[in-house]
């Protein structure tokens, strides 16, 4: 049971990045990873909420390892790091990593008092 | 770092984001080319991909608040697999248009995961262990990026060698 509602939210989480990055990048001409970032602080928000919320194991099989585990990326956040490296900007490349940790963390941390708060 | 004995670059640059770039005029045409499919793709991929994941984080669980070697390994195998797919898809062969879709943007980023890993390393911090959240952020994100470039190095130098042989029997005929 638990591995279908994994499966069923990561059906769902993965399409939904794919779009999102496009939405972004169609809205945003910058170098910056706009996409991946958004859509790595918002899963991080999200699961933060998840996690605070006296869930069963069903709740976060779906939308915890599920849908934000594929919502949310590290390997596109890897890749696109070194390729902003490789073209000259360093700067960024460690912007990216730093603000996507700190973003990330904040976000969990709201996440996670909002549920405390309903 | 630029290195000697690195291969010339073929003419094709690696796009930014690998999941979609749209500068990259055949990706941005595939989403109304063939909506149903490449979403299906992704999801299908994605599916793949954080099954695989949730069988290994549950194989090798750790400590509430201890290094999450599990989401370490991989969110680092992840990123070696970009490297060799992006360099395999944009520079070695002609791929199939649901390749990237399905096994990038699905496969490994439904595999490899952000939140699980901003998770963990706050549930380090909330269990008064920061030196191992620091660890587990840093670690993380150094063998991440080391195994991107040695995705891209590596499958470029043996796609290199492989060329180099496919000419040398050509020329033999």
């Amino acid at each position: 049971m638990t591995v279908l509602l994994v499966a069923l939210g990561a059906a769902v989480g993965a399409p939904l990045r794919y779009l999102a990055d496009r939405l972004v990048q169609s809205r945003h001409e910058s170098s910056f990873p706009w996409g991946t970032f958004t859509v790595n602080v918002v899963g991080s928000a999200l699961l933060g909420f998840l996690a605070a919320l006296p869930a069963g194991e069903g709740f976060t099989a779906l939308g915890g390892i599920g849908f934000c585990g594929a919502l949310t990326t590290y390997s596109t956040f890897g890749y696109e790091t070194l390729r902003l490296a490789e073209n000259g900007a360093r700067t960024l490349a460690f912007l990216n990593v730093a603000a996507s940790v700190a973003a990330g963390l904040g976000a969990a941390y709201c996440g996670m008092a909002l549920a405390s708060a309903i | 770092m630029p290195d000697a004995a690195e291969p010339r670059r073929p003419p094709v640059a690696l796009p930014v984001d690998p999941d979609v770039d749209l500068h990259v005029p055949a990706q941005r045409a595939e989403l109304a080319r063939a909506p149903w499919t490449t979403l299906g793709a992704v999801s299908a991929g994605g599916v793949v991909g954080a099954l695989a994941r949730h069988g290994l984080a549950a194989a090798w669980p750790h400590p509430p608040g201890g290094f999450g070697w599990a989401i370490f390994a991989v969110n680092v195998t992840g990123c070696l697999l970009i490297g060799v797919l992006m360099v395999v898809i944009t520079e070695v062969r002609q791929a199939h248009p649901l390749t990237r879709p399905f096994l990038g943007v699905g496969v490994l980023g439904g595999f490899t995961t952000f939140s699980t890993y901003v998770l963990e390393a706050q549930a380090a911090l909330d269990a008064g262990a920061p030196r191992t959240a620091l660890a587990y952020l840093a670690g993380t994100a150094l063998a991440a990026l080391a195994a991107v470039v040695t995705g891209v190095r590596v499958t470029r130098r043996l796609a290199g060698r492989a060329g180099t042989r496919r000419t040398a029997d050509q020329g033999e005929r």
